[in-house]
């Protein structure tokens, strides 16, 4: 009988180049995704030290950071500097060989949703991007993470990254999760109970039956935040959800060689008696929807309760750090979080931009009008989820509530393009971090779920989404 | 990527925990397609009013600490985004070692690649550090990566733990991809056994 092994190890030891004593191990990387931020000065990198890319048949690249997501200004970017990255990224494609998704291709879109709606993202797959969100393609039991350009340039160059191999921890949900919260409510306040650093060093695998019964694009949710717990990556066992997702995608295998994928990734979960460095269990028929009142996305609380009292901080750094962030975001202590007041909403992102994160958002605002004093932007994750919400109708209901609906891309989730928050102004978002002047400077952001900033954009402020009159 | 084996600096305090690369350098000067002109962004929004002006209260303005080449700061310091751009914009800026109670994983990789020593130690000592930095001003340390110890002028010295390859990096200023690169028979191997 050979050694209980966790999804984790399984997938780390069939990547191991080289182990040796005292050196960090050299693992083989399956997929590595580019996008034009990143990687610019990783290409320029191989240029002067006359590298090649090793496999560009393992590479590809899409726009995602900067471009622009009304219909005119994507094609024609006014931005000089950022249009120069575009172009960089363009040139460094084509010099290589390595194919890009580009803007109008139909399949461009955020990095973290096209890599899985194209089917590149597999179970088993050791995935790298430059960019921290890289931990959403382990909803798939990939094992997926962020790397800087210095490591970008070193995967460019060798196909490998050179890593300590983390440590694992297991978070267990029980039960199903209770009507009208979401998976996003689910990572919010594992990020609440574990803290920003709680998941540093660790891969954290997702299980328990309230997780077997996320779909894929919910447990690409909780993937993509693990990172905002400090954890190299999450990881989900794959399964027949993971399977019905992905079967036909244009990468994945097919006919024959798709059953033999599907007989191999099957193994490819914890086995029974596996050990973890930490294991952690949660209750999930106890969620609520969840806010973030603070400056990171741990300083959250449920929609029911208040702005938190710094007094009740654990100790003397929790409560200046309480105090710079209520300065920050303008509230005070004991505020109810229903009576928070909202200028703009922000529905998309790499954390819930996908078809179902629209779908949940215009379920809710279906009927109504957007708030008068609330100015609301959809953006679909990329041009696939943006076509399919146009088939669905989906684009009718934000229109016809009041909503801008725009072109794909990061947007709003860290500004790099125009769309920003102007100072002070509060906004609702479904994006991964309320950062100081992540979303503009001096903005304000809350982070919610997409139902639950739907239901703050009808209301213009934040509502319990339980509670919420549906309309047809 | 230059070596470090023994600093001596002036050490600047950011009494903070969790400085998320977001503070570091926002994202609005991360569209530069070079490695360099990031130092004049560090800190961005804490060092400047929107009007470009300095704020004053901030300590990387103040006389004291604009020459600092060492910081010192709370935990978790660098977590957020993988944006390397955060090392270059420390390193350009002048700053060779980083001190805090804990580090982010993509920060760490993305300092040891640029030179940048992040030395992690206990809260209280780090606390020690900053406090100093605060009274005895300009408050310099030695950092000595050979004997992993770090210094002052008024008898405090601590020894730090520091993983062996990135000490044997930083100590001779190795680029990882040529490491790597020695391995090409390993990296073959790997991929003529998984080759489909």
């Amino acid at each position: 009988m050979s050694t209980p092994q966790t999804l984790f190890e399984k997938v780390w030891d069939a990547h191991v180049v080289r182990a040796a004593e005292g050196e960090p191990t050299l693992l083989y990387i399956d997929l590595h995704l580019v996008h034009e931020v990143t990687s610019p000065q990783a290409f320029e990198g191989l240029r002067l030290a006359g590298r090649k890319v090793r496999r560009t048949d393992l590479t590809f690249a899409t726009i995602d950071h900067n471009v622009p997501t009304t219909a005119d200004e994507r094609f024609v970017i006014k931005d000089q500097i950022a249009a120069q990255q575009i172009a960089t990224l363009r040139k460094n494609c084509e010099a290589s060989g390595i194919p890009l998704f580009d803007i109008g291709s139909g399949r461009q879109g955020i990095v973290h949703v096209i890599g899985p709606e194209l089917g590149l993202t597999q179970p088993g797959k050791t995935i790298v991007c430059g960019d921290s969100h890289t931990s959403t393609h382990g909803a798939f039991g990939a094992l997926a993470f962020g790397i800087g350009t210095s490591e970008v340039e070193h995967v460019l160059a060798t196909q490998c990254v050179s890593q300590q191999k983390p440590r694992s921890m297991r978070i267990s949900v029980t039960g199903t999760l209770p009507e009208g919260t979401t998976s996003k409510d689910l990572i919010l306040d594992i990020i609440r109970r574990l803290g920003t650093d709680g998941g540093t060093g660790y891969v954290i695998e997702y299980a328990g039956q309230a997780v077997r019964e996320l779909s894929m694009e919910e447990r690409m949710t909780v993937c993509n935040m693990s990172i905002e717990c400090g954890a190299r990556a999450g990881m989900i066992a794959p399964d027949d959800t993971t399977f019905k997702y992905l079967e036909g995608r244009p990468y994945v295998p097919q006919r024959a060689a798709w059953e033999e994928a599907v007989v191999r990734w099957r193994n490819l979960t914890t086995d029974e008696g596996a050990s973890f460095d930490r294991e952690i269990t949660l209750d999930g028929t106890k969620l609520e929807p969840i806010v973030t009142w603070g400056t990171n996305p741990g300083m959250s609380v449920p929609v029911t309760t208040a702005v938190p009292d710094p007094q009740d901080a654990r100790d003397a750094s929790e409560r200046a750090a309480m105090l710079a962030a209520l300065e920050y975001m303008g509230l005070q202590p004991g505020t109810r979080i229903e009576d928070v007041t909202l200028d703009r909403v922000f529905i998309g992102s790499c954390t819930n931009g996908r078809i179902e994160d629209l779908r949940a958002a215009a379920r809710v605002i279906r009927g109504h009008k957007v708030h008068s004093g609330v100015d609301v932007l959809v953006v679909p994750g990329s041009e696939a989820v943006k076509q399919a919400a146009e088939r669905e109708g989906l684009d009718r209901i934000f229109k016809a509530a009041g909503a801008q609906w725009r072109e794909p891309g990061c947007s709003m989730c860290l500004g790099m393009n125009p769309d920003i928050l102007a100072p002070k102004q509060r906004c609702a978002s479904t994006s991964n971090r309320n950062f100081e002047g992540r979303q503009g400077r001096d903005g304000r952001t809350h982070l919610v779920s997409p139902a639950t900033a739907a239901a703050a954009a009808v209301a213009g402020h934040f509502v319990d989404v339980r509670g919420w009159e549906y309309r047809s | 990527m230059q070596p470090i084996k023994k600093h001596r600096g002036v050490v600047a305090p950011l009494h903070r925990e969790n400085i998320d690369t977001d503070q570091i350098i926002p994202k609005q000067h991360l569209k530069r397609i070079e490695r360099t002109g990031f130092g004049q962004f560090l800190f961005f929004d804490w060092r400047y009013h929107p009007d470009g002006r300095d704020r004053e209260d901030f300590v990387l303005n103040q006389a004291d600490y604009r020459n600092a080449t060492i910081l010192v700061a709370g935990k978790n310091f660098g977590c957020g985004s993988s944006r390397e751009h955060a090392a270059w914009a420390l390193g350009e800026f002048g700053f060779r070692v980083i001190l805090a109670p804990s580090f982010a994983d993509i920060f760490r990789n993305n300092a040891g690649n640029n030179g940048l020593l992040v030395i992690e130690l206990p809260e209280a000592i780090i606390q020690r550090v900053a406090d100093n930095a605060d009274q005895h001003r300009p408050y310099h340390l030695s950092v000595d990566l050979e004997a992993q110890v770090i210094a002052d002028d008024f008898g405090l010295s601590e020894k730090f733990e520091v993983d062996p390859f990135r000490r044997h990096r930083l100590l001779n200023g190795l680029d990882e991809i040529g490491m790597t690169l020695a391995h090409e028979a390993d990296i073959a191997r790997y991929e003529s056994l998984h080759s489909s």
